[in-house]
Protein backbone atom coordinates (compact mmCIF):
# COMPACT_ATOMS: atom_id res chain seq x y z
CA UNK A 1 0.00 0.00 0.00
CA UNK A 2 2.00 3.12 -1.22
CA UNK A 3 1.69 5.63 -3.82
CA UNK A 4 4.56 6.48 -5.40
CA UNK A 5 5.02 9.94 -7.17
CA UNK A 6 8.12 11.64 -9.83
CA UNK A 7 7.47 14.64 -11.44
CA UNK A 8 9.48 17.63 -13.02
CA UNK A 9 7.93 19.88 -14.47
CA UNK A 10 9.31 23.81 -15.65
CA UNK A 11 7.57 26.69 -16.10
CA UNK A 12 9.41 30.20 -16.15
CA UNK A 13 10.14 31.30 -13.00
CA UNK A 14 8.93 28.24 -11.68
CA UNK A 15 10.11 24.46 -11.25
CA UNK A 16 8.83 21.76 -9.68
CA UNK A 17 10.97 18.31 -9.07
CA UNK A 18 9.79 15.76 -6.65
CA UNK A 19 10.10 11.74 -5.78
CA UNK A 20 8.17 11.06 -3.01
CA UNK A 21 6.82 7.53 -1.57
CA UNK A 22 3.58 8.11 0.26
CA UNK A 23 1.90 5.90 2.64
CA UNK A 24 -1.48 4.52 0.84
CA UNK A 25 -3.38 5.09 3.79
CA UNK A 26 -4.87 7.93 6.22
CA UNK A 27 -4.20 11.61 5.14
CA UNK A 28 -0.94 12.99 3.83
CA UNK A 29 -0.30 16.91 4.42
CA UNK A 30 1.21 18.68 1.46
CA UNK A 31 2.49 21.54 3.74
CA UNK A 32 4.43 24.58 2.46
CA UNK A 33 3.85 28.25 1.59
CA UNK A 34 2.03 29.58 -1.14
CA UNK A 35 3.79 29.31 -4.43
CA UNK A 36 5.70 26.55 -3.59
CA UNK A 37 4.45 24.24 -6.40
CA UNK A 38 2.04 21.98 -3.58
CA UNK A 39 -1.28 22.91 -5.81
CA UNK A 40 1.05 21.70 -9.16
CA UNK A 41 1.95 19.16 -7.46
CA UNK A 42 -2.03 17.71 -7.00
CA UNK A 43 -2.64 18.89 -10.85
CA UNK A 44 0.01 17.00 -12.09
CA UNK A 45 -1.31 13.88 -10.24
CA UNK A 46 -4.53 14.33 -11.12
CA UNK A 47 -3.55 14.55 -14.66
CA UNK A 48 -4.86 17.90 -14.91
CA UNK A 49 -1.48 19.04 -15.76
CA UNK A 50 0.70 17.34 -17.89
CA UNK A 51 4.56 16.97 -16.61
CA UNK A 52 7.19 17.22 -18.75
CA UNK A 53 8.20 14.02 -16.78
CA UNK A 54 5.99 11.95 -13.93
CA UNK A 55 5.69 8.52 -13.02
CA UNK A 56 2.16 7.91 -10.73
CA UNK A 57 1.93 4.49 -8.99
CA UNK A 58 -0.97 4.09 -6.58
CA UNK A 59 -1.11 1.24 -4.34
CA UNK A 60 0.07 -0.82 -7.42
CA UNK A 61 -1.44 0.76 -10.30
CA UNK A 62 0.44 2.92 -12.48
CA UNK A 63 -1.66 5.89 -13.54
CA UNK A 64 0.90 7.64 -15.26
CA UNK A 65 5.36 6.78 -16.83
CA UNK A 66 7.05 7.47 -19.58
CA UNK A 67 4.66 4.79 -22.11
CA UNK A 68 1.04 5.74 -20.02
CA UNK A 69 -1.03 8.54 -19.23
CA UNK A 70 -4.20 8.20 -17.86
CA UNK A 71 -6.21 10.94 -19.02
CA UNK A 72 -8.33 12.50 -15.62
CA UNK A 73 -11.67 11.34 -16.25
CA UNK A 74 -10.01 7.74 -16.37
CA UNK A 75 -7.78 8.00 -12.80
CA UNK A 76 -10.39 6.95 -10.16
CA UNK A 77 -9.62 10.08 -7.96
CA UNK A 78 -11.28 12.37 -6.41
CA UNK A 79 -10.07 16.36 -6.60
CA UNK A 80 -11.83 18.66 -4.01
CA UNK A 81 -11.10 22.60 -5.12
CA UNK A 82 -10.33 25.02 -3.63
CA UNK A 83 -13.44 26.84 -4.52
CA UNK A 84 -15.65 24.13 -4.67
CA UNK A 85 -16.26 24.03 -8.42
CA UNK A 86 -19.81 23.06 -7.70
CA UNK A 87 -21.93 22.67 -11.29
CA UNK A 88 -24.09 26.19 -11.20
CA UNK A 89 -26.45 24.89 -13.49
CA UNK A 90 -27.33 21.19 -10.98
CA UNK A 91 -28.99 21.07 -7.80
CA UNK A 92 -26.89 19.96 -5.15
CA UNK A 93 -28.46 16.70 -5.30
CA UNK A 94 -27.88 16.74 -8.97
CA UNK A 95 -24.10 17.94 -8.72
CA UNK A 96 -23.89 14.99 -6.24
CA UNK A 97 -24.93 12.16 -8.78
CA UNK A 98 -22.94 13.87 -11.54
CA UNK A 99 -19.76 11.62 -10.63
CA UNK A 100 -21.36 8.83 -8.82
CA UNK A 101 -23.78 8.50 -12.09
CA UNK A 102 -20.69 7.55 -13.95
CA UNK A 103 -19.34 4.83 -11.95
CA UNK A 104 -20.47 1.52 -12.67
CA UNK A 105 -22.85 0.23 -9.90
CA UNK A 106 -20.64 -2.71 -9.12
CA UNK A 107 -17.92 -0.29 -8.44
CA UNK A 108 -19.49 2.04 -6.42
CA UNK A 109 -18.28 1.69 -2.80
CA UNK A 110 -19.62 5.03 -0.99
CA UNK A 111 -23.61 5.80 -1.01
CA UNK A 112 -25.25 8.87 -1.62
CA UNK A 113 -26.88 8.47 1.82
CA UNK A 114 -23.83 7.48 3.52
CA UNK A 115 -22.16 10.77 1.71
CA UNK A 116 -24.81 12.99 2.81
CA UNK A 117 -25.13 11.74 6.20
CA UNK A 118 -21.26 11.86 6.86
CA UNK A 119 -21.01 15.63 5.63
CA UNK A 120 -24.30 16.78 7.21
CA UNK A 121 -25.91 18.38 3.92
CA UNK A 122 -29.33 16.23 3.70
CA UNK A 123 -31.44 19.33 4.21
CA UNK A 124 -29.36 21.37 1.70
CA UNK A 125 -29.96 18.70 -1.34
CA UNK A 126 -32.65 20.31 -3.05
CA UNK A 127 -30.64 23.50 -3.19
CA UNK A 128 -28.89 25.24 -5.72
CA UNK A 129 -25.23 25.94 -5.44
CA UNK A 130 -25.52 30.22 -5.50
CA UNK A 131 -27.88 29.36 -2.20
CA UNK A 132 -25.26 27.76 -0.53
CA UNK A 133 -22.73 29.05 2.20
CA UNK A 134 -18.81 28.91 1.47
CA UNK A 135 -18.86 25.78 3.85
CA UNK A 136 -21.64 24.27 2.64
CA UNK A 137 -20.42 24.63 -0.94
CA UNK A 138 -17.28 22.81 0.43
CA UNK A 139 -19.15 19.84 2.28
CA UNK A 140 -20.98 19.43 -1.04
CA UNK A 141 -17.96 19.16 -3.52
CA UNK A 142 -16.67 16.74 -0.53
CA UNK A 143 -19.36 14.29 -0.75
CA UNK A 144 -19.58 15.13 -4.83
CA UNK A 145 -15.85 13.53 -4.90
CA UNK A 146 -16.54 11.07 -2.33
CA UNK A 147 -19.39 9.50 -4.72
CA UNK A 148 -17.20 8.50 -7.20
CA UNK A 149 -15.51 6.14 -4.85
CA UNK A 150 -12.21 7.35 -5.27
CA UNK A 151 -8.95 5.44 -4.58
CA UNK A 152 -6.92 8.41 -3.99
CA UNK A 153 -8.64 11.81 -2.41
CA UNK A 154 -6.71 14.88 -3.54
CA UNK A 155 -8.25 17.88 -1.22
CA UNK A 156 -6.67 21.50 -2.13
CA UNK A 157 -6.75 24.04 0.86
CA UNK A 158 -10.47 23.01 1.04
CA UNK A 159 -10.99 25.50 3.65
CA UNK A 160 -8.63 28.35 2.56
CA UNK A 161 -11.91 30.41 1.15
CA UNK A 162 -13.30 29.86 4.54
CA UNK A 163 -13.30 32.49 7.48
CA UNK A 164 -12.03 30.87 11.04
CA UNK A 165 -15.53 30.17 12.56
CA UNK A 166 -16.96 28.27 9.73
CA UNK A 167 -13.19 26.48 9.40
CA UNK A 168 -13.47 25.25 12.87
CA UNK A 169 -17.48 24.11 12.32
CA UNK A 170 -15.95 21.86 9.21
CA UNK A 171 -13.04 20.14 10.43
CA UNK A 172 -14.94 17.65 12.54
CA UNK A 173 -16.65 16.88 9.10
CA UNK A 174 -12.76 16.09 8.07
CA UNK A 175 -12.17 14.18 10.55
CA UNK A 176 -15.23 12.26 10.35
CA UNK A 177 -14.02 11.37 7.18
CA UNK A 178 -10.73 10.27 8.22
CA UNK A 179 -11.98 7.66 10.96
CA UNK A 180 -15.10 6.52 8.88
CA UNK A 181 -13.32 5.60 5.27
CA UNK A 182 -10.54 3.83 4.01
CA UNK A 183 -9.17 6.08 1.55
CA UNK A 184 -5.71 7.57 1.04
CA UNK A 185 -5.67 11.29 1.54
CA UNK A 186 -3.53 14.31 0.04
CA UNK A 187 -4.18 17.53 1.44
CA UNK A 188 -2.43 20.31 0.29
CA UNK A 189 -2.56 23.16 3.34
CA UNK A 190 -0.38 26.53 4.34
CA UNK A 191 -2.10 26.09 7.60
CA UNK A 192 -0.34 24.69 10.65
CA UNK A 193 -3.60 23.80 12.35
CA UNK A 194 -5.28 21.96 9.82
CA UNK A 195 -2.26 19.78 9.41
CA UNK A 196 -1.81 19.23 13.24
CA UNK A 197 -5.29 18.15 13.76
CA UNK A 198 -5.70 15.95 10.39
CA UNK A 199 -2.41 14.85 9.32
CA UNK A 200 -0.88 11.36 9.74
CA UNK A 201 1.92 12.01 7.05
CA UNK A 202 3.58 15.16 6.34
CA UNK A 203 5.14 16.23 3.03
CA UNK A 204 6.91 19.76 3.74
CA UNK A 205 7.48 21.31 0.42
CA UNK A 206 9.61 24.77 -0.21
CA UNK A 207 10.03 26.26 -4.06
CA UNK A 208 9.23 23.19 -5.71
CA UNK A 209 11.19 20.54 -3.86
CA UNK A 210 10.04 18.41 -1.12
CA UNK A 211 12.38 18.89 1.87
CA UNK A 212 11.25 16.71 4.06
CA UNK A 213 8.57 13.92 3.98
CA UNK A 214 7.74 11.41 7.11
CA UNK A 215 5.34 10.66 9.47
CA UNK A 216 3.57 13.34 11.13
CA UNK A 217 4.90 13.19 14.75
CA UNK A 218 8.34 12.05 13.53
CA UNK A 219 9.04 14.86 11.12
CA UNK A 220 7.72 17.49 13.77
CA UNK A 221 10.44 16.50 16.22
CA UNK A 222 13.00 16.94 13.63
CA UNK A 223 16.07 19.45 14.51
CA UNK A 224 17.47 20.05 11.32
CA UNK A 225 14.10 21.26 9.38
CA UNK A 226 14.32 24.92 8.17
CA UNK A 227 10.44 25.44 8.11
CA UNK A 228 8.38 25.15 11.49
CA UNK A 229 4.55 24.15 11.28
CA UNK A 230 3.82 27.84 12.30
CA UNK A 231 5.64 30.67 13.96
CA UNK A 232 6.79 27.63 16.59
CA UNK A 233 8.06 24.86 16.86
CA UNK A 234 6.78 21.85 18.31
CA UNK A 235 5.05 18.06 18.10
CA UNK A 236 2.08 16.51 18.04
CA UNK A 237 1.28 12.92 19.38
CA UNK A 238 -1.40 10.74 19.21
CA UNK A 239 -3.01 9.54 22.40
CA UNK A 240 -6.01 8.20 23.70
CA UNK A 241 -8.24 9.76 27.02
CA UNK A 242 -7.49 7.25 29.46
CA UNK A 243 -9.12 8.67 32.54
CA UNK A 244 -11.88 11.69 33.82
CA UNK A 245 -11.46 13.67 36.71
CA UNK A 246 -14.60 15.31 36.67
CA UNK A 247 -14.00 17.14 39.81
CA UNK A 248 -11.32 19.19 38.26
CA UNK A 249 -12.34 18.89 34.63
CA UNK A 250 -9.34 17.21 33.83
CA UNK A 251 -8.73 14.72 31.59
CA UNK A 252 -5.57 12.14 31.42
CA UNK A 253 -4.74 11.10 28.00
CA UNK A 254 -2.25 8.13 27.29
CA UNK A 255 0.75 8.40 24.37
CA UNK A 256 3.32 5.94 23.53
CA UNK A 257 5.30 6.25 26.32
CA UNK A 258 3.31 8.33 28.88
CA UNK A 259 0.38 10.36 29.85
CA UNK A 260 -0.63 13.89 30.41
CA UNK A 261 -3.48 15.77 32.66
CA UNK A 262 -5.58 18.21 29.82
CA UNK A 263 -8.15 20.33 30.55
CA UNK A 264 -11.22 17.96 29.75
CA UNK A 265 -12.65 17.89 26.04
CA UNK A 266 -15.86 16.34 26.99
CA UNK A 267 -14.48 13.35 24.80
CA UNK A 268 -15.23 9.48 26.09
CA UNK A 269 -12.58 7.67 27.69
CA UNK A 270 -10.97 5.59 24.73
CA UNK A 271 -11.62 8.06 22.25
CA UNK A 272 -8.19 9.33 20.13
CA UNK A 273 -7.42 12.52 20.35
CA UNK A 274 -4.42 14.39 19.45
CA UNK A 275 -2.43 17.05 21.76
CA UNK A 276 0.02 19.69 20.59
CA UNK A 277 3.01 20.18 22.74
CA UNK A 278 5.14 23.34 21.97
CA UNK A 279 8.60 23.70 22.70
CA UNK A 280 8.65 27.42 24.08
CA UNK A 281 5.94 25.31 26.74
CA UNK A 282 9.07 22.54 27.54
CA UNK A 283 11.07 22.79 30.38
CA UNK A 284 14.07 20.55 31.55
CA UNK A 285 15.08 19.62 35.32
CA UNK A 286 17.33 17.28 36.36
CA UNK A 287 15.66 16.19 39.44
CA UNK A 288 11.62 15.91 39.83
CA UNK A 289 10.58 19.69 40.67
CA UNK A 290 8.54 19.76 43.97
CA UNK A 291 6.44 22.82 44.76
CA UNK A 292 5.66 23.48 41.25
CA UNK A 293 2.19 24.67 39.94
CA UNK A 294 3.12 22.49 36.97
CA UNK A 295 0.85 19.56 36.10
CA UNK A 296 2.73 17.78 34.11
CA UNK A 297 5.94 15.84 34.92
CA UNK A 298 7.46 13.18 32.85
CA UNK A 299 10.82 11.53 32.98
CA UNK A 300 13.12 11.56 29.59
CA UNK A 301 16.20 11.28 27.57
CA UNK A 302 18.23 13.53 25.73
CA UNK A 303 18.79 12.78 22.55
CA UNK A 304 20.02 15.64 20.97
CA UNK A 305 20.54 19.50 20.72
CA UNK A 306 20.39 21.97 17.90
CA UNK A 307 20.73 25.72 17.27
CA UNK A 308 17.67 27.52 16.98
CA UNK A 309 16.37 30.30 15.43
CA UNK A 310 18.00 32.95 17.83
CA UNK A 311 22.01 32.67 19.05
CA UNK A 312 21.06 32.71 22.87
CA UNK A 313 18.47 29.49 21.78
CA UNK A 314 18.91 25.93 21.59
CA UNK A 315 16.31 23.29 20.70
CA UNK A 316 16.38 19.65 22.67
CA UNK A 317 15.21 16.74 21.53
CA UNK A 318 13.63 14.13 24.04
CA UNK A 319 12.60 10.73 23.93
CA UNK A 320 9.87 9.71 26.43
CA UNK A 321 9.60 6.00 25.48
CA UNK A 322 8.97 5.65 21.77
CA UNK A 323 7.85 9.38 21.45
CA UNK A 324 9.18 12.52 20.88
CA UNK A 325 9.17 16.15 22.36
CA UNK A 326 10.82 19.29 21.33
CA UNK A 327 11.72 21.73 24.35
CA UNK A 328 13.28 25.70 23.45
CA UNK A 329 16.38 26.48 25.96
CA UNK A 330 18.92 29.33 26.48
CA UNK A 331 22.21 28.06 25.68
CA UNK A 332 22.90 29.01 28.62
CA UNK A 333 20.52 27.03 30.81
CA UNK A 334 21.66 24.31 28.44
CA UNK A 335 25.04 24.66 29.59
CA UNK A 336 24.29 25.44 32.91
CA UNK A 337 22.15 21.88 32.86
CA UNK A 338 25.22 20.53 30.78
CA UNK A 339 22.73 18.82 29.14
CA UNK A 340 24.22 15.65 26.66
CA UNK A 341 22.56 12.96 24.54
CA UNK A 342 20.95 10.18 26.63
CA UNK A 343 20.94 11.85 29.59
CA UNK A 344 18.10 11.46 31.73
CA UNK A 345 16.19 14.62 32.82
CA UNK A 346 13.01 15.52 33.74
CA UNK A 347 10.60 17.23 31.69
CA UNK A 348 8.03 19.93 32.76
CA UNK A 349 5.20 20.64 30.61
CA UNK A 350 3.53 23.98 30.73
CA UNK A 351 0.49 23.79 28.61
CA UNK A 352 -0.92 20.82 25.96
CA UNK A 353 -3.31 21.78 23.66
CA UNK A 354 -5.77 19.42 23.26
CA UNK A 355 -7.16 19.14 19.44
CA UNK A 356 -9.70 16.80 18.54
CA UNK B 1 -50.95 40.66 -49.76
CA UNK B 2 -50.05 39.30 -52.85
CA UNK B 3 -48.79 35.92 -54.04
CA UNK B 4 -45.38 37.27 -54.50
CA UNK B 5 -45.06 38.99 -51.25
CA UNK B 6 -46.55 35.71 -48.52
CA UNK B 7 -44.09 33.55 -51.02
CA UNK B 8 -41.01 36.28 -50.03
CA UNK B 9 -41.92 35.51 -46.90
CA UNK B 10 -42.22 31.93 -46.24
CA UNK B 11 -39.00 31.99 -48.18
CA UNK B 12 -37.42 34.09 -45.68
CA UNK B 13 -38.64 32.54 -42.74
CA UNK B 14 -37.30 29.09 -44.59
CA UNK B 15 -34.30 31.00 -45.27
CA UNK B 16 -33.54 32.51 -42.00
CA UNK B 17 -34.03 29.53 -39.60
CA UNK B 18 -32.24 26.62 -41.78
CA UNK B 19 -29.66 29.50 -41.64
CA UNK B 20 -29.68 29.61 -38.01
CA UNK B 21 -29.66 25.55 -37.18
CA UNK B 22 -26.64 25.49 -39.56
CA UNK B 23 -24.88 28.37 -38.41
CA UNK B 24 -25.07 27.00 -34.53
CA UNK B 25 -24.02 23.38 -35.80
CA UNK B 26 -20.78 25.19 -37.52
CA UNK B 27 -20.56 28.15 -34.80
CA UNK B 28 -20.64 26.10 -31.95
CA UNK B 29 -16.92 24.16 -32.29
CA UNK B 30 -15.58 27.06 -34.18
CA UNK B 31 -16.69 29.57 -30.68
CA UNK B 32 -15.08 26.50 -28.81
CA UNK B 33 -11.96 26.13 -30.29
CA UNK B 34 -11.61 30.15 -30.42
CA UNK B 35 -12.07 30.30 -26.71
CA UNK B 36 -10.32 27.08 -25.30
CA UNK B 37 -7.54 26.75 -27.52
CA UNK B 38 -3.86 28.07 -27.07
CA UNK B 39 -3.05 27.92 -31.14
CA UNK B 40 -1.38 30.69 -32.73
CA UNK B 41 -3.74 30.39 -35.52
CA UNK B 42 -6.55 31.22 -33.25
CA UNK B 43 -5.83 35.43 -34.20
CA UNK B 44 -6.19 33.98 -37.92
CA UNK B 45 -9.27 32.26 -38.05
CA UNK B 46 -10.87 34.60 -35.39
CA UNK B 47 -10.48 37.36 -37.67
CA UNK B 48 -11.49 35.69 -40.93
CA UNK B 49 -14.70 34.61 -39.15
CA UNK B 50 -15.07 38.36 -37.82
CA UNK B 51 -14.43 39.57 -41.39
CA UNK B 52 -18.28 39.64 -42.63
CA UNK B 53 -19.02 42.06 -39.42
CA UNK B 54 -17.21 44.75 -41.86
CA UNK B 55 -16.78 43.73 -45.09
CA UNK B 56 -19.46 45.54 -47.55
CA UNK B 57 -21.84 42.71 -48.21
CA UNK B 58 -21.68 43.37 -52.08
CA UNK B 59 -18.01 42.51 -51.32
CA UNK B 60 -18.88 39.74 -50.33
CA UNK B 61 -21.77 38.52 -52.42
CA UNK B 62 -19.49 39.54 -55.34
CA UNK B 63 -16.63 37.10 -54.15
CA UNK B 64 -19.41 34.20 -53.05
CA UNK B 65 -20.57 34.58 -56.66
CA UNK B 66 -17.19 34.51 -58.75
CA UNK B 67 -16.01 31.63 -56.20
CA UNK B 68 -19.13 29.68 -56.29
CA UNK B 69 -20.14 30.49 -60.07
CA UNK B 70 -19.05 27.86 -63.38
CA UNK B 71 -15.49 29.41 -63.39
CA UNK B 72 -14.52 29.12 -59.72
CA UNK B 73 -12.84 27.01 -57.87
CA UNK B 74 -15.79 26.33 -55.32
CA UNK B 75 -18.96 25.70 -58.16
CA UNK B 76 -16.95 23.20 -60.14
CA UNK B 77 -16.31 21.44 -57.17
CA UNK B 78 -20.21 21.48 -56.22
CA UNK B 79 -20.78 20.59 -60.08
CA UNK B 80 -18.47 17.58 -59.57
CA UNK B 81 -20.05 16.35 -56.78
CA UNK B 82 -23.11 16.78 -58.83
CA UNK B 83 -24.62 19.67 -56.70
CA UNK B 84 -24.81 21.74 -59.54
CA UNK B 85 -23.77 25.45 -59.20
CA UNK B 86 -25.01 27.26 -56.38
CA UNK B 87 -25.50 30.77 -57.36
CA UNK B 88 -29.17 31.73 -57.58
CA UNK B 89 -30.49 28.55 -55.86
CA UNK B 90 -31.51 28.41 -52.39
CA UNK B 91 -29.43 26.72 -51.61
CA UNK B 92 -26.73 29.19 -52.51
CA UNK B 93 -28.56 32.28 -50.47
CA UNK B 94 -28.34 29.38 -47.53
CA UNK B 95 -24.62 29.25 -48.50
CA UNK B 96 -24.25 33.06 -48.19
CA UNK B 97 -26.71 34.09 -45.51
CA UNK B 98 -24.17 31.41 -43.07
CA UNK B 99 -21.41 32.71 -43.99
CA UNK B 100 -22.18 36.36 -43.51
CA UNK B 101 -24.00 35.83 -40.47
CA UNK B 102 -21.13 33.48 -38.99
CA UNK B 103 -19.39 36.69 -36.58
CA UNK B 104 -23.14 37.08 -35.29
CA UNK B 105 -22.94 33.54 -33.60
CA UNK B 106 -19.69 32.76 -32.99
CA UNK B 107 -19.10 35.64 -30.95
CA UNK B 108 -21.85 35.24 -28.45
CA UNK B 109 -20.71 31.51 -28.37
CA UNK B 110 -17.08 32.34 -27.55
CA UNK B 111 -17.53 35.31 -25.03
CA UNK B 112 -20.21 32.21 -23.57
CA UNK B 113 -17.95 29.80 -23.21
CA UNK B 114 -14.87 32.18 -22.33
CA UNK B 115 -16.24 33.10 -19.46
CA UNK B 116 -16.94 29.27 -17.59
CA UNK B 117 -13.63 29.28 -17.18
CA UNK B 118 -11.26 25.98 -16.99
CA UNK B 119 -12.97 25.20 -13.54
CA UNK B 120 -16.11 23.64 -14.37
CA UNK B 121 -14.57 21.53 -17.38
CA UNK B 122 -11.81 20.11 -14.93
CA UNK B 123 -14.16 19.37 -12.40
CA UNK B 124 -16.11 17.29 -14.54
CA UNK B 125 -13.00 14.87 -15.47
CA UNK B 126 -12.29 14.46 -12.02
CA UNK B 127 -15.89 13.42 -11.81
CA UNK B 128 -15.21 10.68 -14.66
CA UNK B 129 -16.40 12.92 -17.72
CA UNK B 130 -14.73 12.66 -20.84
CA UNK B 131 -13.75 15.76 -22.53
CA UNK B 132 -16.80 15.01 -24.80
CA UNK B 133 -19.24 14.39 -22.31
CA UNK B 134 -18.34 17.26 -20.06
CA UNK B 135 -18.74 19.67 -23.07
CA UNK B 136 -22.33 18.03 -23.30
CA UNK B 137 -23.29 17.74 -19.88
CA UNK B 138 -21.53 21.05 -18.23
CA UNK B 139 -20.44 23.90 -21.00
CA UNK B 140 -23.45 23.42 -23.11
CA UNK B 141 -25.94 23.99 -20.44
CA UNK B 142 -23.76 26.95 -18.69
CA UNK B 143 -22.94 28.97 -22.25
CA UNK B 144 -27.38 28.77 -22.64
CA UNK B 145 -27.89 32.79 -22.98
CA UNK B 146 -25.27 32.80 -25.06
CA UNK B 147 -26.90 30.43 -27.38
CA UNK B 148 -30.16 32.10 -26.87
CA UNK B 149 -28.30 35.13 -28.15
CA UNK B 150 -26.75 33.85 -30.87
CA UNK B 151 -29.70 32.19 -32.57
CA UNK B 152 -32.00 34.92 -32.01
CA UNK B 153 -28.76 37.56 -33.59
CA UNK B 154 -28.30 34.91 -36.48
CA UNK B 155 -31.59 34.54 -37.06
CA UNK B 156 -32.58 38.50 -37.50
CA UNK B 157 -29.26 38.75 -38.94
CA UNK B 158 -30.37 37.00 -41.70
CA UNK B 159 -33.88 38.17 -41.89
CA UNK B 160 -32.18 41.58 -42.52
CA UNK B 161 -29.55 40.75 -44.83
CA UNK B 162 -30.01 42.27 -48.51
CA UNK B 163 -26.90 42.62 -50.15
CA UNK B 164 -25.44 39.47 -50.23
CA UNK B 165 -28.59 37.81 -50.66
CA UNK B 166 -28.91 39.98 -54.21
CA UNK B 167 -25.89 39.00 -55.33
CA UNK B 168 -25.80 35.98 -54.84
CA UNK B 169 -29.51 35.03 -55.11
CA UNK B 170 -30.24 37.48 -57.88
CA UNK B 171 -34.18 38.25 -56.56
CA UNK B 172 -35.89 35.86 -58.42
CA UNK B 173 -39.79 35.66 -57.82
CA UNK B 174 -41.02 32.79 -55.72
CA UNK B 175 -37.20 31.52 -55.70
CA UNK B 176 -34.52 33.42 -54.11
CA UNK B 177 -36.89 36.72 -53.61
CA UNK B 178 -36.40 37.57 -49.60
CA UNK B 179 -38.14 39.96 -48.02
CA UNK B 180 -35.70 42.74 -48.31
CA UNK B 181 -35.42 42.62 -51.99
CA UNK B 182 -39.86 42.17 -52.23
CA UNK B 183 -39.58 45.29 -50.33
CA UNK B 184 -37.38 46.85 -52.22
CA UNK B 185 -38.45 46.14 -55.15
CA UNK B 186 -42.20 47.74 -54.32
CA UNK B 187 -40.30 50.86 -53.30
CA UNK B 188 -38.66 50.89 -56.98
CA UNK B 189 -42.01 50.48 -58.16
CA UNK B 190 -43.57 53.22 -56.15
CA UNK B 191 -46.20 50.73 -54.55
CA UNK B 192 -45.46 52.62 -51.18
CA UNK B 193 -48.83 50.79 -49.80
CA UNK B 194 -47.22 47.07 -50.14
CA UNK B 195 -43.63 48.22 -48.86
CA UNK B 196 -45.47 49.68 -45.85
CA UNK B 197 -46.96 46.42 -44.92
CA UNK B 198 -44.10 44.14 -45.23
CA UNK B 199 -41.53 46.57 -43.83
CA UNK B 200 -44.29 47.70 -41.09
CA UNK B 201 -44.61 43.60 -40.33
CA UNK B 202 -41.00 43.05 -40.21
CA UNK B 203 -40.79 46.27 -37.91
CA UNK B 204 -43.25 45.16 -35.59
CA UNK B 205 -41.84 40.99 -35.54
CA UNK B 206 -38.34 41.99 -34.85
CA UNK B 207 -39.65 44.19 -31.91
CA UNK B 208 -42.30 40.88 -30.77
CA UNK B 209 -38.89 38.99 -30.68
CA UNK B 210 -36.45 41.30 -28.62
CA UNK B 211 -39.26 41.83 -26.22
CA UNK B 212 -39.76 38.39 -25.72
CA UNK B 213 -36.28 37.79 -24.81
CA UNK B 214 -35.54 41.18 -22.42
CA UNK B 215 -38.81 39.96 -20.77
CA UNK B 216 -36.92 36.56 -20.01
CA UNK B 217 -33.74 38.45 -18.58
CA UNK B 218 -31.54 37.99 -21.84
CA UNK B 219 -30.44 41.41 -21.66
CA UNK B 220 -28.77 40.89 -18.74
CA UNK B 221 -27.23 37.33 -19.23
CA UNK B 222 -24.63 38.37 -21.39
Amino acid sequence: MSIEARFELAYPGFSLDVDLRLPGQGVTALFGPSGCGKTSLLRCMAGLSRAGQGRLVVNGNTWQDEAVFMPVHQRPLGYVFQDASLFAHLSVLRNLQYGQSRIAPAARRVELDRAVELLGIGPLLARMPAALSGGERQRVAIARALLTSPRLLLMDEPLAALDLARKLEFMPYLERLHRALDIPVLYVTHAPDEVARLADHIVVMDAGRAIASGPLTETLARLDLPIRLGEDAGVVLDAQVAERDTAWHLARVAFAGGSLWVRDGGQPIGQPVRVRILARDVSLALAPVSGTSIQNCLSATVRQLADDSHPALCLVQLAIGPSLLLARLTRRSAASLDLTPDMPVWVQIKAVALIG
Amino acid sequence: MQDSDLAAIVLTVQLASLSTVLLLIIGTPIAWWLARSPSRLKSVVGALVTLPLVLPPAVLGFYLLVLLGPQGPGGRLTEALGLGLLPFTFAGLVVASVIYSLPFVVQPLQQAFAAIGRQPMEAAATLRASPFDAFVTVALPLARPGFITAAVLGFAHTVGEFGVVLMMGGNIPGKTQVLSMAIYNHVEAMDYARAHWLAGGMLGFSFAVLLLLYSRGWGRAT
